[in-house]
């Protein structure tokens, strides 16, 4: 189990399914003015305010889904912990798909390099020394 | 392509990437500097949006106001989410007396006492028209307020044109009178 932030136990909602959305819920919101701890870890003033948005609209019947809404829009993308994917965050969703592409290519480059090196045959003169070296 | 060519432009690869991220980091901290850069800055997306759905209690002798009343409005307002317990606030007194001769600001005392709100504006001057109470901060939730304080642009009709998250600094008022014209 995960240990919570919330300062008192008031602030628990007396229904435990409820209670456990509100901190699932929490859980992806961030709290803004600490950068990147979540609503349900911190102990800002601003996250307690939004935990209790959060309880407050479970009560009023809102799905999880309704409750992330009403966060995103007033405020912002940045309120989620997991960013969607959009436009702007395309890069960071494909990030690893990409570095595992180019290393991909490095590797093969590289690699059908080395075989052609290999491959490559002993020139006359190198022929000769290697076949004196031999002989030693 | 030569392989001497290739070479070298492999090699110059990495020296790119750390000269652009350099220049990168560069101009963030010159940003940070000047403070046209702000890593901590909370954009929310109200822009060009209506007003939030809200009533507010007076702080005396001001009356309350309302969305409604915001939104009746036929000249620009500004609306400042200010506290008597806030340090930055206290910052912003100066610009916000100068600017109340350009634009009617209201103000609303977010978590604070009538008392303390009285004594604050006492000492400090009021640049408010109206100042009304937001005493458990939901109002300021509905704004999507971070902290104070913070300023909103309301043009006539209940449209938000510019929010600004931190105490209004002469830079910044240049920018608000501006998209008054």
């Amino acid at each position: 189990m995960l240990a919570f932030g919330i300062d008192s136990p008031d602030e628990m909602l007396k229904n435990t399914q409820q209670e456990q959305r509100a901190q699932h819920l929490g859980s992806q919101l961030r709290c803004l003015v600490c950068q990147n701890e979540s609503i349900e870890d911190s102990s800002a003033d601003l996250a307690k305010d939004l935990r209790k948005v959060v309880r407050q609209r479970i009560v009023a019947g809102d799905t999880d889904s309704q409750v992330m809404e009403w966060m995103v829009d007033h405020y912002g993308n940045f309120i989620r912990l997991k960013p969607p994917f959009t436009f702007t965050t395309a890069l960071l969703w494909f990030m690893p798909v990409l570095a595992l592409g180019i290393g991909c290519i490095i590797a093969f480059v590289t690699l059908r390099k080395r075989k052609h090196i290999e491959a490559e045959a002993l020139s006359k003169e190198e022929q000769k020394r290697l076949s004196e070296l031999m002989k030693e | 392509m030569q392989d001497i060519t290739r070479r070298r432009l492999l090699w110059s690869i990495p020296f790119a990437t750390a000269a652009v991220a350099g220049g990168g980091f560069l101009a963030m901290l010159s940003g940070l500097r000047k403070g046209n850069f702000d890593p901590r800055e909370i954009n929310i997306p109200v822009i060009n949006k209506p007003i939030p759905p809200f009533s507010l209690i007076g702080q005396p002798p001001s009356a309350g106001f309302n969305q409604q009343e915001l939104q009746r409005q036929t000249k620009p307002i500004l609306i400042n989410f200010f506290a008597s317990w806030c340090i930055p606030c206290l910052t912003e007194m100066g610009v916000l007396q100068q600017l109340s001769s350009h634009i009617d600001i209201w103000g609303i005392a977010y978590k604070d006492k009538p008392d303390a709100v009285s004594g604050f504006l006492e000492r400090n001057g009021n640049p408010y028209q109206k100042i009304g109470q937001d005493p458990e901060g939901n109002i300021g939730i509905e704004w999507g307020l971070s902290g104070v304080p913070e300023s909103f642009l309301i043009m006539p009709g209940g449209i938000i044109k510019w929010h600004y998250p931190k105490p209004l600094s002469v830079a910044s008022t240049q920018i608000l009178l501006s998209l008054l014209q």
